[in-house]
Parts: structure tokens; sequence; C-alpha cells
């Protein structure tokens, strides 16, 4: 049944105008207009424009349900709307001054949204162009799947290099073979985005191999399964081999400055997997997760530094105080944990909460200042040495963050799935009735987050030395929160969903650093879009998924019934 | 000696006296019923017997041991399963793993293999849902898992709170069937029911409890004549 809600429409065309006047008065329209996704054709600054405007497109294709011209017309009258919107704000902006309040209501403004056309030429196009993409916008959502899932990751191929091409032009520059293809793809130099030619070739290649692999990929799959047992394990062992290159190989490919994005992406995701066991595996949910990470820091900071000036000098090697940092991080979250046994849910998060800031709070006192040096923190802490090697430069740094992810991995999906781990779930699903089959409440909990502290810990005493230096403000409380943001972006409890949450959240605004203004902007737009849109995470794990779409399972099933 | 026995225990929330001095006792073998009204205590004592609550006055003793140094998943060790009210299940867990988390107490792949087989043979409509969502579930084939997920744990004693809770006629009796059938196969049963006259039907003995107290004890058979009973829980004039 094809049904035309106009109401509906107007009001997604309404809501999206709305966002689009707002990243123009927040000023990204005009800074992010300074960087071009394709060089000469599109900005960064339109792109976000029309990124409102496909987002609004697939909203409206959900509204219509059937799958014919109708859902071109809605896509077209929501676009008319959203730049209706946008016309009025430029016309406003025009007309009056409005920059006493609103900084970023500048003629430079009415120059990007008119196209330098001025204002009755320029609105006309803008308002055509709203249309347009509209209407391709939700023409995309009409093709059939495999060739939609394919379009959209050609353009989001092009759009990621088109942002990150600064980036892969300077950590390509060291290979001469290749300067004559990043010439042309990336066309006038470093400062703009791909060239016209290199975009295409990009969204070409991309889609077209993404619809090859979709047609084929049952085909390959079943050949591999037809290979004998000891081909098939040999191909796995090979995988496995080439990953373990790419992961020796990677600080030499990246360079410098990538690698120190990786590290301190590393970092996030060692404490994301620390963190994903408490709220994820066992459903605590803690706030105070950064406390445990400061106190890995402090401990390597106070036991090996060189400084002195604190009162007590250790003057340890790094490799004793590591285990002593986890120890200590380790008996925190016991301590935390047992006046927390009885809390549930929100209680849980205040104390936690108010457990980090106590951490945060005492680092800096005057009270243990001659200690752990208070506001000035600790300096001079000396980059340990591993088998005649000084782990002192992010490129050595890399395999020392690694060697941890790789432990904190290996341990999670080992607990996952132990006795331990079931004991876990069934304290996240239900307290009382894990209690009546026979789970001790207490080791339970105690062991969460005891494990949850020793991967934060370690963390925090790699932090020591890759800073080098240590200060209170460095354990705010925004760590705690970008690491559950993290794990609720990826997925809760899903062990990849901590991978993929690290790269979206605190790998890729480190790649944008330019941006920086805006990332908490974003990152809250982020988050209401995902709850929204996937609230089960982009890696979900199984169980969280199948609550959360309640609905389908049984559709699903009913359907399986029907069948039978 | 009573396998079960419970002596003048006083249960309280926070100050609230739930309990009363309760005693009985509960003999291998036996389907044993607590029935009263809302409130009378019946839950308590059930949660109070398998250690969620500790009594401030009084023993519950399980073959003359006391139970009261024991926590609550220790009790279950001892061979006390609950089925709690409202089933209790997990609701994004399958039924598969609902069952193997009652097992969790039993280390033993081989009686967990066996007692999964029992369960899936008592209620063949598990078997056919065994890997769909518990939650997805209706009222009658939740409260089979959580008695079912109960039984993973081989328990001697086998509490149950309200199994007919919220249940169509027909599913009360097939439930009710398969507590006989679970006695028959060697467990004993502490049933706590509202529905006074299916618990009677199928139990040996039966206690009537009232605002913490127990008022009247007595067979089954006898309790169904009481005219006190009768009134009260059976809607008998």
């Amino acid at each position: 049944m094809s049904t035309f809600d106009w109401k509906k429409i107007l009001q997604i065309g309404l809501i999206g105008g709305i966002v689009g006047v707002l990243i123009a008065l927040v000023g990204m329209v005009e800074e992010f207009n300074e960087r071009d996704i394709i060089a000469g054709t599109l900005t960064m600054g339109w792109t976000m424009l029309i990124l409102t405007v496909l987002v609004m497109a697939y909203f409206v294709a959900g509204t219509v349900k059937a799958h014919s011209w109708l859902n071109v017309a809605a896509g077209a009258l929501s676009g008319a709307v959203f730049s209706v919107v946008m016309s009025l704000l430029t016309w406003m902006v025009d007309s009056f001054d409005l920059r006493q309040t609103l900084v970023n209501a500048s003629p430079s403004l009415v120059k990007i949204l008119t196209f330098e056309q001025g204002i009755p030429n320029g609105l006309i196009t803008l308002i055509v162009a709203g249309i347009v993409v509209g209407a391709v916008g939700s023409a995309i959502f009409i093709l059939p799947e495999r060739i939609r899932k394919a379009v959209t990751l050609g353009l989001g191929m092009v759009a990621f290099l088109g942002l990150m091409q600064d980036i892969i032009q300077v950590s390509l520059a060291g290979f001469e073979g290749l300067s004559d293809a990043i010439a042309w793809m990336f066309g006038r130099g470093i400062e703009n985005g791909l060239s016209v030619a290199g975009a295409i070739t990009v969204f070409l290649v991309v889609s077209v191999s993404n619809l090859l692999w979709d047609t084929n990929a049952p085909k390959v799959n079943a050949r591999i399964e037809k290979l004998p047992q000891k081909s098939r394990r040999s191909l796995k062992w090979f995988g496995y081999g080439m990953l373990f290159l790419v992961i020796i190989y990677l600080p030499a490919i990246l360079g410098l400055y990538l690698t120190e994005v990786v590290n301190s992406t590393g970092l996030f995701i060692l404490m994301g997997l620390g963190l994903n066991i408490v709220v994820g595996f066992a459903g605590l949910l803690d706030l105070g997760y950064v406390a445990f990470y400061a106190i890995g820091a402090y401990t390597v900071g106070v036991l090996t530094n060189l400084s002195g000036e604190l009162t007590s000098s250790f003057g340890w090697n790094f490799w004793f105080a590591l285990p002593a940092a986890v120890a200590l991080a380790v008996i925190a979250g016991v301590m935390l944990g047992i006046p927390v046994l009885n809390m549930r849910g929100d209680y849980l998060a205040i104390v936690t909460l108010g457990f980090g800031e106590i951490i945060r709070i005492l680092a800096l006192s005057d009270f243990l200042k001659p200690h752990i040096g208070g506001s000035q923190g600790i300096v001079n802490i000396p980059p340990p040495k591993f088998l005649e090697v000084l782990v002192n430069n992010p490129q050595t740094l890399y395999y020392f963050i690694v060697a941890g992810a790789v432990l904190a991995l290996f341990t999670s999906q080992r607990l996952r799935d132990s006795r331990l781990g079931r004991s876990w779930k069934a304290l996240r699903e239900d307290e009382d009735v894990a209690q009546a089959m026979g789970i001790n409440l207490v080791a339970t909990k105690l062991m969460a987050f005891a494990t949850g502290a020793a991967f934060s810990g370690l963390s925090g005493s790699i932090l020591a030395v890759k800073l080098g230096t240590i200060y209170p403000h460095s354990f705010a409380l925004l760590i705690s929160i970008n690491v559950l943001a993290l794990i609720i972006v990826g997925g809760m409890g899903s062990i990849p969903g901590v991978f993929v949450g690290g790269l979206l959240l605190a790998g890729v605004p480190e790649l944008l650093r330019e941006f920086a203004e805006y990332r908490l902007l974003i990152y809250g737009a982020l988050l209401v879009v995902m709850m929204q849109v996937r609230p089960e995470g982009f890696w979900p794990e199984a169980t969280h998924k199948r609550e959360l779409h309640e609905a389908d399972e049984e559709a699903r099933l009913t359907a399986e019934g029907q069948e039978a | 000696m009573s396998i079960l026995s419970i002596e003048n225990i006083h249960t309280y929330y926070g100050n609230i006296h739930a309990l009363k001095g309760i005693s009985l006792h509960i003999e291998k073998g036996e389907i044993v019923t607590l029935i009263g009204g809302n409130g009378a205590g019946k839950t308590t004592t059930l949660r109070t017997i398998s250690g969620l609550l500790k009594p401030r006055e009084g023993t519950v003793k399980l073959n003359g041991e006391d139970l009261s140094k024991y926590k609550a998943h220790e009790i279950v060790y001892k061979g006390i399963s609950m089925v709690p009210e409202g089933r209790g299940v997990f609701a994004r867990l399958t039924v598969t793993e609902n069952l193997e988390m009652g097992a969790y107490s039993r280390n033993d792949k081989g009686e967990n293999s066996r007692n999964l087989e029992r369960v899936f043979t008592l209620f063949p409509r598990l078997k056919e849902r065994r890997t769909q969502v518990a939650g997805t579930l209706s009222g009658g084939e939740q409260q089979m898992l959580a008695t079912g997920r109960a039984l993973m744990a081989s328990p001697n004693i086998l509490l149950m709170d309200e199994p007919s809770m919220g249940l169509a006629p027909v599913l009360v009796e097939l439930i009710f069937d398969t507590i006989q059938q679970i006695n028959k196969e060697g467990t004993t049963v502490l049933l706590v029911e509202q529905n006074a006259s299916m618990a009677l039907g199928i139990a040996n003995r039966g206690y009537v409890l009232q605002t913490g107290q127990i008022v009247l004890s007595d067979s089954a058979e006898a309790l169904k004549s009481n005219p006190t009973v009768q009134k009260a829980y059976l809607g008998m004039e």
C-alpha cells in the first residue's frame, strides 16, 4: 500500500531545515568550507548540508511505504522545504545585521549559501539544488538493496578519502613510485580533496567491487567450505599471518603522526575493553572509570620518576612499577566495589561518578602535594627499556600498546565465555534470579570491578610513560564519559564493538584536530542519532540486539511458524 | 527426620514484621502447599527458606542442618531450587541459555545433559523453542522455562512460587500435572499458591497462612473439607 503523508514529509523537511540552520549558525558551514572533499567542486561545508538532506531522505523514505516515484517526489518535497528554510536564513542574514548575537551570520555565509550569485539568483539555485539532492537522496533508498549498499559505500569512501586526504598524502609521500598516482588522485596539492577524476574512480572502484563481492561472496564462501579441512585451516592461518604482518609494519607505513593517533586510539580501546567488562558484561554502570586510569598513571609516576621534586623518590624500574600499578588499580576497584555492592543502576552511576571525582581532587590537593605533585603533577617519568630498546617514541610505544590491547582482547574473550562470564551475564539480566541460580553476587561484582580496573590501570601506566609527565587535569570526568560513549556507540558488551567505537570516537576526532571546536557538538549529535536509529551500536552483541529488536524477532518467528 | 523443617521463624522487611513465628516441616517425597491470601507471607516464607531473606529469629533446617550460616547462592548447592514469583526468566537470553544458567551450580557435564533431556521430555514445547528468546515466550511457556531452569540444578527440594499466576486454566492444569510428574520422579515440592483448590488437589498436606502466621495445617483432603478453608479460599458457601 502506498501512502503519501504530506504532514510527516513537511515535518521532516522542517526539522532538517532547522538542523541546517543550526549547522550554518554555529559556524560549521563557513569553517568547513575551507576544506574541499572534491577539489574545486565540493567543499566539506556543503557536504555537511548534503548529508543533512540525505539523512532527511532516509527518514522520508521510511514514511512512504512504496518503492516508486512517490518516494522521489517525497524526497524532493522535503529537500524543497529544507532549502526554503535555508534560503529564509540566507535572506535574513543578508537583510538584517544579526552579527551582534549570531557571530557566524556573516556576509561570507551568505556568499557560500548563494553560490556567490547574489540574492535572488543564488536562492533559486539553492532551492533547485535542495530539490535535486532530496530527490536523488530518496532515489538511493528505492534502489534494490544490493545496489544501494554499493552506492552508499562508494559515496562514503569518497567522503572519507576526501576528508583524510592530507593525512593519506603525507603518509604515502614516502613511496616514490606512487607519487604520480597520488598527484592524479588528489589533484591540486595538499590543501584540497580528491580530484574529480580521482573521486569518480574511487566511487566506481568501491561500488563495483562491493557489488561484485556481494554477488560472489556466497560462491566464494561455498568454495572455501568445500575445501578439505587442512587447506581451510591453512587459509585461516594465512589470514592471521597477513593481519600479523600488517600490525607489525603499521608504524612504518603510517609515519610518526599517524602512529601517535593510533596510539591514543589504542589507549582508549584498552580502557574500553576494561569498561566493557564492567558495563557491558556485568551491567554495572560505572561513571568513575577514569579513577583507575589515574591510579595506574600516578603509581607509575611516583615509583619511577627522576625529578627529585617529590619527598619520596623510589626510582623503580618501569617493569616493576607496572605490575604494582595494575595491582593498586585492582585494589582500588575492589575498594570501590565493596560499598556499592547493594546499589543498582542510577545509584551506582552517581556513586562511581563521585569516586572518579574524589580521585581527581585528591591528585590536585595540597594534602598529597609532597607525594604526587598537586596541580603541577609529576614530571620526568623516564621511558622504559625493553631488551635494550628505549620505548620513548610513538613507534616503539605502538608495540607496547598493541601488546596491551591483545592481552586485554584475549582476556575479555576468554572471560566472556567462561563460567565467570556466564555469571556476569546472569547478574546483568536479574540480580535476584542470578542469586537463586547459585551465583555469588559479591564475588561476581567484585571480579567485574577488579578486572575492569586492571585494564584501566594498565592503560594509565602506558599513558604515564607515553607522556613522560602527568597532571591531574588529564583525568577529568570527560575521559570516563568518552570511554562509556565509545562502548555505547560500538555496542554494549560487544568486543569488536569496542574497536569500532574507539576508532570512531577517539581515532577520527584525533585526525580532525582542526575542527576540535565542534568535536563535542558532533559527538553529542552522533550519540542522539545513534540512539534513535541504531540503539544497539555499530557492532552489537547478539543478546543486546535481540532485546532492542524484539518486535522483529517475533515477526521472524511468526514467519517461520507459518512456513513450517 | 524431615527433609526440611522450619522452626518459629520471624522475618522482617525493615520494621515490618512479615513472618510471626512460622513452623512447618516437609517430609521427603511430599508435595506440601502453602495457601493464603495476598500479603499472608507465602512468598516471604519461600524467600526465607532460599536465603534471600534472613530471619531475625528461628531456624531453617535441611536434613537437620541449620541453614542460617549459608548465603542464598550456597543454598542452591545444598539442593534447594526456587522457581521465583512472576517466573523471572532471563528475558534477553534464549531458552537454552536460560536452562544452562539453571545448571550454573552443577559442573558435571553428563548430569547437565541428562537434566536438559529430562526438561525437554517434561516440556516438549521448550525443545521446539530452544533458540527463541525467553522474553518472547508466552506466559505459560515462561513458567515452563522457569520450572525447567530450576530442575537443571538437580534439586532435592523445589520451591514454587505461584506457578498458576496469570495463566489460562488449561495451562494451569498442565503445569500442575508436571509438578506431580516431577514429584513422582523423586523431587520434594513446596508449592505456594493462591489457587487453593488446584494446589490442594495435588498436595499431600497443606498449611494455611494468614498475616504471617500459620492458622491451620492438615492433610490436603482434610483442608479441602474444612468449612473455614472452603469459605475463605475455595469460594464455597
